[in-house]
């Protein structure tokens, strides 16, 4: 990679607990990564903006309290900017059965508690380079 | 027994320690080093050289006399269990008042009120997108949501938490109601229990918050307008659950809330309220973790250091002053999602360490709570676990009956130090409401809990399910609760016709009296209740003073 992998690590919705979405981003930033970090409660707007400024690879957003009932949401809203090269991965309380829903609009990964940082920083760092190729592809045509 | 013979013991007591260690160190070979939480070693044996009868008067005394260590009241839960009070929250104000009135028949002796997240972003249902909606609290946004929510429930007998942060509106909502039903203010009873603000600014980032000058100012309205009007109502809650969930260690959480009340105090003071007016209401509010001797000490260090600090440094002449109430919520940190039925056992042993740790009010956590709402059949199981404990174990027999314990005074007494060392930093940096202004609150509890998590990653900290005895088979399903959508739909537009049915006129008035307030003397909470009474929304109330007061953003420190 000419450079780091660039990574946006929010919260959107309601929920507040940002534990989880603070430890991953210190995990993510010691693994050499560019860390673009927002307090909780980003509406999708300001999401596909933050990432459409910082020219990230992959979105993390972490949801504790059902906000990934909204993700479908961020996912459209991303394809409405032209963003779909970004990869999408979700962290945190996601009931077994809502998950398929998730990967089949679009999300790339699902992190539950028990992931470990070295799952985590390997899966992101794979999904930083498919956004790059998807990004050039996209470019190409 | 004479000076000298006592020293002889104590001789003999350290040989025979001695000659048991070597036995121990041949035995064991390479021995763990055990590091609680908080830090503090643990050593695999403590005797009376580490804690010892002759320190019986000065760290414990009675039950119900200073320093309070051995509980807060002569009989403790022998003469009064604990209040049985479960945090519920959930779908439209009809959906609540089903759970609630469900919970009450099972035993519980007390609820609570958590309303739905977009009330925690100040903002009513008409705002939200709809699939948030319900799914974590009830959708309170009006005094009629809170009269349907409470139908047919005795709000002059029962007492009532409410999971409400500055501007205390579900509080001004149910005042509404008890005077439609005629109720006076003095039979209203219970919490206010999110009033620390400062506690949302740090860890706890559910809430919306005014800025925090302006928090701090309806913080102490709030607190005069209940010490005139409902007198039985605790309008102060300090909440050290915040700071604990968000990853502060046992003994930095009990120093920060400590320190925390410190500075409300301090404000009330300030504003010209006597100590002994408002501390008998003040009350705290505690995560109860798995490490189990380590959140019983934390609690009877607390109490002691409390007791100390409302006499020495406010004068307090009153006991009930002195007292350290609080309610404990077994930690949902601690819980997994893995093998899910596993929760079970965890919230039963958290919950007797804060029997132990001599709680007044308890919450205890559904095994499905690490995934989503309470179940019905999750939230009956975890009022029986409190059942089995005082009815089946016995647990309310025997007053503090780790008192005394070497282990347990030992350790109470090293949490003791720790708590202090916390409140020493936060006091040099200027109390408080100073300190997380600087961001060194945020620091601290930030650090703490990565390390926690490198310590399960690393192993050093074992979670079953986790880290270790993962099961080979798929985990249990758990059902996740969902609000009805539909539900939800009619909900909002319910609300929209209240909206449109109010008499526009009343509702201008109240927000340019509440505005006026704002910018002016007058007790800003009293006019919080004026407009509540006038059909004004949640919403409404909270645009009024972000605009007046100014809006707080948190201090995100990594």
């Amino acid at each position: 990679m000419a450079y780091p992998e660039r990574v946006l690590v929010t919260k959107i919705g309601f929920d507040g607990h940002d534990r989880g979405s603070r430890v991953v981003a210190a995990y993510l930033r010691d693994a050499g990564m560019e860390v673009i970090y927002t307090p909780p409660w980003q509406e999708i707007k300001t999401v596909v903006k933050l990432a459409m400024q910082e020219d990230v690879d992959v979105v993390g957003v972490s949801s504790l309290a059902t906000d990934h009932l909204i993700m479908p949401d961020l996912i459209a809203a991303l394809r409405d900017a032209d963003m779909d090269h970004v990869r999408l991965v979700v962290g945190g309380i996601i009931p077994q059965n809502e998950q398929p829903e998730l990967m089949d609009a679009g999300v790339s990964a699902i992190f539950g508690p028990g992931a470990t940082s070295e799952e985590i920083v390997e899966t992101v760092r794979q999904l930083a380079v498919e956004a790059r190729a998807a990004r050039e592809t996209a470019e190409v045509a | 027994m004479s000076k000298k013979a006592s020293n002889t013991n104590a001789a003999t007591l350290k040989d025979k320690q001695a000659e048991w260690k070597v036995r121990y160190d041949k035995e064991i070979g390479q021995d763990r080093t055990v590091i609680n939480r908080s830090g503090i070693e643990v050593r695999p044996l403590y005797t009376p050289l580490d804690w010892s009868d002759s320190r019986y008067g000065e760290d414990l005394g009675m039950p119900g006399e200073l320093p309070y260590t051995r509980g807060i009241y002569n009989t403790m839960h022998r003469g009064r269990t604990w209040t049985q009070r479960q945090l519920i929250g959930l779908g439209t104000p009809q959906d609540y008042n089903e759970r609630v009135r469900m919970m009450l028949q099972q035993g519980a002796s007390a609820i609570s009120l958590i309303p739905c997240n977009s009330s925690f972003r100040g903002i009513d249902c008409d705002e939200s997108p709809l699939p948030l909606l319900g799914t974590c609290g009830t959708v309170i946004n009006t005094v009629d949501h809170m009269d349907a929510a409470l139908d047919d429930v005795p709000i002059g007998e029962i007492s009532t938490a409410m999971n409400d942060p500055t501007p205390f509106t579900l509080f001004a909502f149910l005042l509404s109601v008890a005077k439609r039903r005629g109720v006076p203010f003095d039979k209203i009873t219970g919490t206010a229990n999110q009033s620390d603000y400062i506690s949302h600014f740090v860890a706890n980032h559910m809430f919306y918050r005014l800025s925090q000058p302006g928090a701090r100012r309806v913080f102490v309205d709030h607190v005069k307008f209940c010490r005139e009007h409902v007198p039985n109502w605790n309008p102060v809650s300090v909440v050290g659950q915040h700071m604990q969930q968000a990853g502060a260690t046992p003994a930095e959480t009990m120093g920060l809330t400590l320190s925390t009340a410190i500075q409300y105090a301090d404000d009330c003071i300030e504003s010209g309220m006597d100590p002994d007016n408002f501390l008998p209401r003040f009350t705290f509010f505690f995560d109860i973790s798995i490490s189990f001797f380590e959140e019983v000490a934390k609690f009877r260090a607390g109490r002691r250091i409390w007791a100390k600090i409302v006499r020495e440094r406010y004068g307090a002449k009153d006991p009930r002053s002195w007292r350290f109430k609080f309610h404990g919520q077994t930690s949902g940190v601690d819980l997994t999602q893995q093998q899910p039925l596993n929760n079970i056992a965890r919230v039963a042993a958290q919950a007797i360490a804060g029997i132990f740790g001599g709680l007044q009010s308890m919450h205890t956590d559904g095994f499905d709570e690490a995934m989503a709402c309470p179940t019905e059949d999750a939230a009956r199981i975890a009022v029986a676990t409190q059942n089995i404990l005082r009815e089946e174990a016995h647990l309310c027999d025997v007053i503090d009956p780790l008192g005394g314990s070497y282990y347990v005074e030992s350790l109470t007494n090293e949490m003791e130090e720790k708590i202090f060392q916390v409140m020493d930093t936060i006091e040099n940096a200027g109390g408080m409401y100073n300190a997380v202004d600087a961001g060194i609150v945020q620091r601290m509890i930030g650090k703490s809990a990565l390390e926690y998590q490198s310590r399960i990653e690393t192993g050093a900290e074992k979670v079953v399910g986790v880290n270790c005895y993962q099961s080979e088979v798929e985990d249990r399903e758990v059902d996740t609760y969902r609000p009805s959508r539909d539900a939800m739909e009619a909900q909002v537009t319910a609300f929209k016709a209240f909206k449109a049915a109010r008499k526009q006129a009343d509702v201008d008035r109240a927000l340019d009296e509440l505005a006026r307030a704002a910018n002016g003397s007058e007790n800003v909470y009293q006019k919080v209740v004026g407009a509540a009474d006038n059909g004004v929304t949640h919403g409404e109330i909270i645009a009024c003073l972000r605009r007046e007061l100014g809006f707080g953003h948190p201090l995100m420190v990594a």
